[in-house]
């Protein structure tokens, strides 16, 4: 191994005049054994970037973890994590922090396993640019393919192909020119800028952060020039000025702001804006700073801003540029990235983080996925664990955004699961689907409130859930037959009948039962649209598809009916016999059996079905409607 | 003049440190500031005291007092909380006095797993703080590099570094069950070397422990202890020496090494830093008593 020449603590001093500019941001990816954090290591060490004692550390480590023998194992200074040390893998992401004296540098070093597509995406979605190492051995391998693709769909526009482990081919260039040149045809499609292949060595050091005597035919920059020198200032400044309002402040009635923090463009007092997804128009009265106000600011300004009318503003709208405004809707067609080991479901309701907004957003259709070593589309009804795709999406309320491809930060979003608070999904915005806007709600003559005065009761949808055999039919029926001899209008939905008609192409995958309950859920809001009492009586074993009815429907309408009955019992009932087929095997995803039940936590109504008569349980619903004044 | 024009570097991890604090208070019911003294918590006070000007931060300030600290590190806190007119509370784990735990007496092991982690385990409990600001960075240790800006812990406290919510871009996810709790640190992508310039040039005040002085110090293991009380056990036939030190950082005072140092302005601290071949970290007693001991202390839900 060659080491550095020793230095005199003074020629490590790094200069007052280290660059002023942003660091870059970049992220290595590899496959396991291709040297990445060697690579980084090296440039570290070879920088004098390496404190003494972690040095110490390191050579400490590398006699005990190394995989070098006696040699300094450079990939130590990287891993970080104690299990990853002793399996000798990155488990997650790291964010490594470098001067030379030219410029400031943040590395995100990414595992890039099989598994590891959403460490590489989460790296990526802050990167500037990527570099990608093939070990010149083995030349492009359908991982390298991968990461090509992940960089590109993030929105990276600059990768340097570092062809590493060179030594090990014998410094050949025909090696290397070949790998190189067939990136650049896969590449071709992926839209980066610009491309550039260096050979190098991270074991030995060659064109690292020196050129290589050892590869005369190479003429370009070494690795570190390279970075130091790639200009990758972005077109946030030449961009039309959007600011996300992430917080309003009035610390006092004479003062209200809108603090946020630039995301492209810049702004001025004077300037004329509108105000997103409302569309009202003001101007900026002032840019409120601590040192006082201030001129103008730029992109990636953190400010506070008070316009020069008083308007509803809240947290989460979006001032742009007047003349130049992004879009709003509420659906539109995405890449998504999926990032947990549950899957997508269709249909269901997840929370959605843009622009400093959170909403509810559901995918309303998978269009296909995407295969990441190959950019196939796929057909997909459902997508796992580091699958990507393209997607509609359908949001709450009408959210303002640009096209990811022309604005990286008001173009993307994450999906968050409702239960368990996880991150699901990146989301990178291509379009927006005009449906919604061009189909606007009719306004109707009769309201709905008139239709079911008209027959003297509240809409309501009484939704049954419960285990198979519960008795949720049993005694839906008892309170339909108990309503109808009072007089008021129902109208019942039962799960076995309803697949029949409406949703006889559905089965019972976990995707196909998210399908079935919205439907459902979309038909019982119709009925109570005509003013009816709504009986539904669906299994429905998850909460997020409750939940998904619940808010369909307005305020009060929705009363969930937990027939709470031991499941010994149910399969002891077995009414239809299929606790028996389930059991035995012969019917799979039966709720019970192999599938889980979600019990409710909060219904409205809690009925003990295991110790009383389904007549009493009927007589406790009507009480209920009652009190609630549905009838 | 104005630095911003010139060093857009600093003026952006300003401005992203800004965008986390203002994304805390938006989204977190009852947050709070840990503040330590360091030049990292004197750094994180001053960008909270931007973020949200025309007003105050919208926040108490929260001090772990491990009843050990530098006698100019207490007076810098009240005189800092007196100056900012911000609330500063103060928490000691009287359990852990009563039970008389000291750097001396108990180890360095045991007095921060007690004093510091526990003591502040109870101090958010006490509150109920649902987030809390820490001045950490993640170029300080090997296991912070993998920390995230926002960190859920579970209602324990405790942090689970393999299951991490993934940060994409600046879209945090904010949300936590009853009990649950965020810590959150808005200067994750600075360096050593941009607190300084930041404390540089927007002028802030800090601990003069900083800065280089004759100060009392024994040397015990390479490590340079100063006698900042009369509770430290001197060795017979130990004297304090007057020698010319100041540290790089602030700590428990029998567990904080000084250095030997003649840097008494910014510009010198600065330019020593830059030369610098040692880590931040080096003088840390307690960052060195088991290897990979700082994760393991995070697990535990120290800072």
């Amino acid at each position: 191994m060659r080491s550095p020449a020793p230095v005199a603590a003074g020629e490590r001093e790094r200069s007052d005049s280290v660059d002023k500019r942003p660091a870059l941001r970049f992220l290595t990816c590899g496959s396991v054994d291709d040297g990445k954090s060697t690579l980084i290591g090296r440039l570290l060490y070879e920088q004098h970037l390496v404190f003494d004692d972690h040095l110490a550390a390191l050579e400490r480590d590398s006699k005990k973890n190394g995989t070098n023998g006696k040699d300094i194992d450079f990939a130590l200074l990287l891993d970080g994590l104690e299990a990853e040390r002793e399996q000798g893998i990155t488990i997650d992401v790291a964010y490594r922090y470098f001067a030379s004296p030219r410029r400031a540098f943040v590395v995100a070093d990414t595992p890039c396993h099989e598994q590891y597509t959403r460490n590489m995406a989460t790296g990526a979605s802050n990167a500037d640019l990527a570099v990608l190492l093939v070990d010149a051995r083995k030349g492009l391998l359908s991982q390298t393919h991968r990461h090509a693709i992940i960089a590109s769909l993030m929105g990276i526009r600059h990768v340097v192909l570092a062809v590493n482990k060179i030594d090990l081919v014998g410094f050949d260039q025909a090696v290397f020119e070949r790998i190189s040149s067939s990136f650049r045809g896969f590449a071709g499609p992926l839209g980066f800028k610009d491309i550039k292949a260096i050979p190098v060595s991270g074991r030995h050091g060659d064109n690292v952060s020196s050129r290589s005597g050892r590869t005369p035919w190479y003429s370009g920059p070494h690795l570190l020039d390279y970075l130091e020198t790639v200009d990758v200032e972005d077109e946030r400044a030449g961009k039309p000025f959007r600011m996300p309002v992430q917080w309003v402040s009035r610390p006092n009635s004479d003062f209200r702001g809108f603090a946020g923090t630039i995301v492209s463009g810049d702004v001025k007092p004077g300037d004329e804006i509108a105000v997103l997804p409302s569309g009202q128009i003001t101007r900026i009265k002032r840019i409120v700073g601590a040192g006082g106000d201030l001129e103008a600011a730029q992109a990636l300004d953190s400010v506070t801003i008070a316009l020069a009318e008083e308007i509803d503003v809240a947290r989460g709208d979006m001032l742009a540029a007047l003349r130049d405004r992004p879009q709003v809707a509420d659906q539109f067609v995405a890449h998504l990235v999926w990032m947990s080991s549950e899957h997508l479901f269709p249909g269901r309701s997840y929370f959605m983080k843009i622009n400093n907004c959170t909403t509810a957003a559901t995918v309303t259709e998978i269009k296909h996925q995407v295969d990441v070593n190959t950019l196939a589309k796929l057909a997909a009804k459902t997508l796992a664990l580091n699958e990507v795709g393209v997607c509609n999406l359908s949001v709450a309320r009408a959210v303002a955004f640009d096209a990811y491809a022309d604005n990286r930060d008001t173009g993307a979003f994450i999906l968050i699961d409702r239960y368990s608070n996880e991150t699901v999904a990146a989301g990178m915005i291509d379009f927006a689907l005009h449906r919604a806007t061009n189909i606007h709600h009719q306004k109707q003559t009769v309201s709905n409130a008139e239709r079911s005065n008209l027959m003297h009761q509240r809409p309501a949808v009484l939704w049954f859930t419960g285990l198979p055999g519960a008795g949720k039919s049993t005694i839906a029926n008892l309170v339909e037959a108990a309503l109808h001899a009072r007089g008021a209008h129902t109208i019942m939905l039962d799960g076995d009948n309803v697949r029949h008609g409406l949703n006889r192409d559905l089965g019972f995958t976990e995707t196909d039962r998210v399908e079935n309950i919205r439907r459902i859920g979309e038909v019982a809001k119709l009925m109570t649209d005509a003013g009816l009492i709504v009986l539904c009586s669906f299994i429905s074993p998850f909460r997020a598809e409750r939940r998904m009815v619940r808010e369909l429907l307005d305020g009060e309408e929705f009363i969930e009916v937990f027939v709470d009955t031991p499941i010994e019992q149910c399969i002891a009932r077995d009414p239809k016999g299929l606790y028996a087929r389930a059991l035995a095997g012969e019917i799979k995803n039966f709720t019970g059996v192999d599938q889980s039940y979600e019990v409710p936590e909060n219904p409205e109504l809690h009925l003990m079905a295991g110790s009383t008569d389904a007549e009493r349980l009927a007589g406790e619903v009507v009480d209920a409607l009652l009190r609630r004044k549905v009838l | 003049m104005n630095w911003r024009h010139q060093n857009v570097r600093l003026r952006r991890l300003e401005a992203e440190a800004i965008y986390i604090m203002r994304e805390v208070v938006s989204e977190f019911r009852n947050p709070v500031m840990l503040y330590s003294m360091g030049k990292d918590s004197s750094a994180l006070l001053h960008v909270a005291q931007k973020a949200f000007h025309p007003g105050k931060p919208p926040f108490p300030l929260l001090h772990v007092d491990t009843t050990w600290k530098f006698r100019e590190m207490i007076a810098f806190r009240d005189a800092t909380a007196a100056r900012l007119g911000m609330d500063m509370l103060v928490y000691v784990n009287q359990e852990g006095v009563a039970r008389g735990v000291s750097p001396v007496s108990s180890g360095p092991t045991i007095h921060t797993q007690v004093m510091k982690t526990e003591g502040l385990r109870q101090a958010l409990d006490k509150w109920r703080f649902d987030a809390a600001f820490g001045g950490a960075r993640r170029d300080e240790e090997k296991s912070r590099a993998k920390e995230r800006i926002f960190s859920h812990r579970s209602a324990s406290h405790s942090w689970d570094p393999r299951n991490q919510r993934p940060e994409l871009w600046r879209l945090f996810n904010t949300r936590i069950k009853a009990g649950e709790s965020m810590r959150v640190f808005p200067l994750s992508n600075w360096t050593e070397l941009d607190v300084w310039e930041y404390i540089r040039a927007e002028n802030i005040p800090v601990v003069p422990l900083y800065f280089a002085k004759p100060r009392p110090v024994v040397e015990r293991d390479g490590t340079l202890i100063m006698v900042d009380d009369v509770r430290l056990p001197l060795a017979p036939g130990e004297k304090p020496r007057m020698m010319e030190v100041r540290f790089r950082t602030l700590g428990c005072y029998p567990l904080t090494g000084a250095i030997r140092s003649s840097a008494a302005t910014l510009d010198a601290i600065i330019a020593e830093l830059r030369g610098s071949t040692s880590s931040e970290r080096q003088g840390r007693v307690i960052d060195h008593d088991q290897a990979g001991s700082m994760e393991k202390k995070k697990r535990e839900g120290y800072f």
